[in-house]
């Protein structure tokens, strides 16, 4: 296959035919923060914070899955690349608690995110903890829909398809088919999920339960507790 | 001006009979190409009659025609024993948009309810040109009945011999399906159609690649709107230069604009493109309501542009628009009088995007609550208008940030035009 040629921030650089803008700009060891993309999972490009400017494009381009093409002249930096990157970052800890992510939340500082910004009383993230599993929670108050567990649970790694997105907008949320309790979905607890979740909205259980400080008898208190709850129902 | 290149048939002929359709020249076009020899003049003369989509993007028909017909088959089928030879090596898809959930949109309705076989023609003459089998019309849920009409138009022309196999020739067989949409303006969009039509949540894709090239099922699509099809019969047969003759050099043809507000007569007309707004408040839609003064225009659905009553001498044309900062979009004008608090406008068009978002992608997904959340905040409190002194300058950044970060970053149209209209309206002073 051959090669194609572009500029970026001023400096040409080759990459063979099939490369993102993200392997390029990489390639020349310029910075571009990321928050959705995952090597080895299909690039859903829904966060945007890898956006950069392409010249004669309309909008700001996705720089993790739009490929290279020759004589692209590209700006990784430009004001309105800030200024997308800053603001999507507030727009993210507006909605999102991101205290289990401390990745996300150093990117953002990078980019000058203001905390708050937004104002403290607007809509965010509210779900409760579903521990529902003796294996793991989900604390989607937590999550920032990537879509990760959802590709590792369907398409990407496991084929089981226990769960997908569900609801739109803001509302847009991950969850089971018709909510069940993970026991009563397809799951079969491969954990492809947990590995996969950027945010800490999925965490094994026992690490979860031990970090808010429950020792291993209060944690096995937690789920009687719970079993009687749901006798009740 | 006035002038009826596509909606000639509307209100004259029934439209449920094919007979009075074919009196009307109807299916001539579709014979003409049939019978050609060379078929890529066709798809020449569409590009050079310079038709652009009526769907809102404005993309070039003949282009977006010649990119699927060239598009590499990507995906070599098992073709059953009845398919064609022509079709072995193809495998396209036609699609008509008819979801049509533009506010204050309704040309396509009207078309479909009044001239149906007009657009199935169009659609079967593109698909000839492509070598596709198979087209879909993905219909907005409501429209019972455009529904009805199309669905026995698309049984008479079965029964008749104009859908099927063996269409005018031995080697053409292409027929057309009808998926109805659920009520999701995303579904509008091309790709988010696609998924919806595959059975999957409605969310677009991102792009590259587009429909020419991996489209339906992944294969290279045709998707237009309902108007741009019902233009192709006309071209076909008439011209290239015919059509030019028709609107300005930059946008030929002619445009159904829908009129609704504060108008005495609402409406679709069809005008000649380059018309003054004037001309079609004005004459058109007969002037405002007795006793209202004109406080600004809406054009081009939520996705579009406020514009100020100063500016209703701009031409009704992409290029006329666009030189005052708005877009024809999908040719929706609405009239808004003295009488209404605009700002109670720009809540319910802040609402209606934070309903329709998907949620994919961040900036749309959150950005679109917050920009409700600003104008909740700003007009919380005011029962009649905001003066500019009762807006803190950081809040105005902030819808302003938001806003822009919204259009330069989202995935797809919808969170790109999110805020359009509502920053205009800030800009052009409309609300303060
Ligand atoms: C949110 C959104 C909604 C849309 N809704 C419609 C629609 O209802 N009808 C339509 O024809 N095009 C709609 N479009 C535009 C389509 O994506 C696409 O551009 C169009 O169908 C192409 O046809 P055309 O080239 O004939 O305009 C919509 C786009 C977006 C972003
Ligand atoms: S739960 Fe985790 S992996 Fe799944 S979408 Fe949310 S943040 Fe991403
Ligand atoms: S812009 Fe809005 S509607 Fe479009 S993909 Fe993003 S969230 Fe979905
Ligand atoms: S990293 Fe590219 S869109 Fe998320």
């Amino acid at each position: 296959m051959s090669d194609v040629t572009l500029t970026i921030d001023g400096q040409s650089v080759t990459v063979s035919q099939g490369a993102t803008l993200l392997q390029a700009a990489r390639q020349l060891r310029q910075d571009i923060p990321t928050v959705c993309y995952h090597p080895h999972f299909t690039p859903p490009a829904l966060c945007r914070v890898c956006v950069v400017e392409v010249e004669k494009s309309r909008v700001l381009v996705q720089s993790c899955s739009r490929v290279a093409e020759a004589g692209m002249v590209v700006h990784t930096a430009s004001p309105r690349v800030q200024l997308a990157r800053k603001v999507l970052f507030e727009m993210l800890a507006s909605a999102v608690d991101l205290s289990a992510a401390p990745e996300i939340q150093a990117q953002a500082e990078t980019y000058g995110a203001e905390r708050d910004r937004y104002g403290k009383g607007v809509k965010r993230r509210a779900f409760p903890l579903f521990d529902d599993n003796p294996f793991y929670i989900r604390d989607y108050a937590k999550c920032i829909m990537c879509w990760r567990c959802v590709q590792a649970c369907g398409e990407d790694v496991q084929y089981t398809f226990a769960i997908y997105r569900a609801g739109r907008g803001f509302d847009a949320h991950i969850s089971t088919f018709e909510g069940v309790p993970i026991p009563e979905s397809t799951c079969v607890y491969c954990g492809n999920c947990v590995q996969a979740c950027p945010s800490g909205a999925l965490q094994p259980r026992r690490a979860y339960w031990m970090e808010q400080g429950l020792d291993l008898k209060e944690l096995a208190r937690v789920s009687n507790l719970e079993q009687k709850e749901k006798s009740k129902l | 001006m006035e002038l009826e290149l596509i909606t000639a048939n509307l209100g004259k002929i029934d439209p449920t009979s094919l007979d009075a359709y074919l009196a009307q020249g109807g299916y001539h076009a579709l014979r003409r190409v049939c019978e050609a020899t060379d078929l890529t003049r066709f798809t020449i003369e569409l590009k050079n009659a310079g038709l652009v989509g009526r769907g809102g993007a404005a993309f070039p028909t003949g282009v977006k025609h010649e990119m699927a017909i060239r598009a590499e088959p990507n995906h070599p089928w098992p073709a059953p024993d009845w398919v064609p030879e022509r079709y072995r090596h193809s495998s396209s898809y036609i699609v008509c948009n008819a979801d049509e959930s533009e506010t204050g949109t309704f040309k396509d309705r009207v078309l479909m309810e009044g001239d149906p076989f007009r657009i199935l023609e169009g659609m079967t003459i593109t698909a000839f040109l492509a070598c596709a089998t198979v087209g879909f019309i993905y219909l907005r849920g409501e429209y019972l009945l455009a529904y009805e009409r199309l669905t026995h138009a698309l049984r008479v022309l079965r029964a008749r011999g104009y859908l099927g196999k063996k269409i005018f020739r031995d080697d053409f067989a292409f027929d057309i399906e009808i998926r109805r949409g659920a009520g999701a303006y995303i579904c509008g969009e091309e790709t988010a159609l696609f998924e919806s039509i595959e059975g999957k949540r409605g969310e677009p894709r991102a792009k590259p690649p587009f429909p020419t090239d991996k489209g339906l099922f992944q294969r290279p699509t045709i998707i237009n709107n309902v108007e741009t099809f019902a233009n192709i019969p006309f071209i076909t047969l008439a011209g290239s230069a015919a059509y030019r003759r028709h609107g300005t050099e930059k946008s030929p043809g002619t445009r159904i604009v829908c009129v609704s507000g504060a108008v005495q007569k609402p409406g679709a007309y069809e005008i000649e493109m380059g018309t003054p707004l004037r001309y079609v408040l004005e004459t058109l839609a007969g002037g405002l309501k007795p006793g209202s003064a004109l406080q600004a225009i809406l054009i081009g659905g939520a996705a579009g542009f406020f514009l100020r009553p100063d500016e209703i001498d701009v031409p009704l044309s992409f290029e006329g628009l666009n030189a005052i900062g708005a877009t024809f979009g999908s040719g929706a004008i609405m009239v808004i009088d003295d009488r209404v608090n605009l700002w109670g406008v720009l809540l319910r068009l802040a609402r209606f995007f934070r309903n329709e978002s998907c949620g994919k992608c961040f900036p749309c997904q959150i950005g679109t609550q917050r920009q409700l959340e600003i104008l909740e905040r700003l007009t919380q409190g005011h029962s009649r208008k905001l003066q500019e002194t009762d807006i803190p300058a950081d809040e105005l950044q902030l819808l302003r940030d938001n806003g822009a970060v919204m259009r330069d970053t989202s995935l797809c149209g919808l969170g790109q035009t999110a805020s359009n209209a509502i920053l205009s309206a800030v800009d052009k002073k409309l609300v303060h």
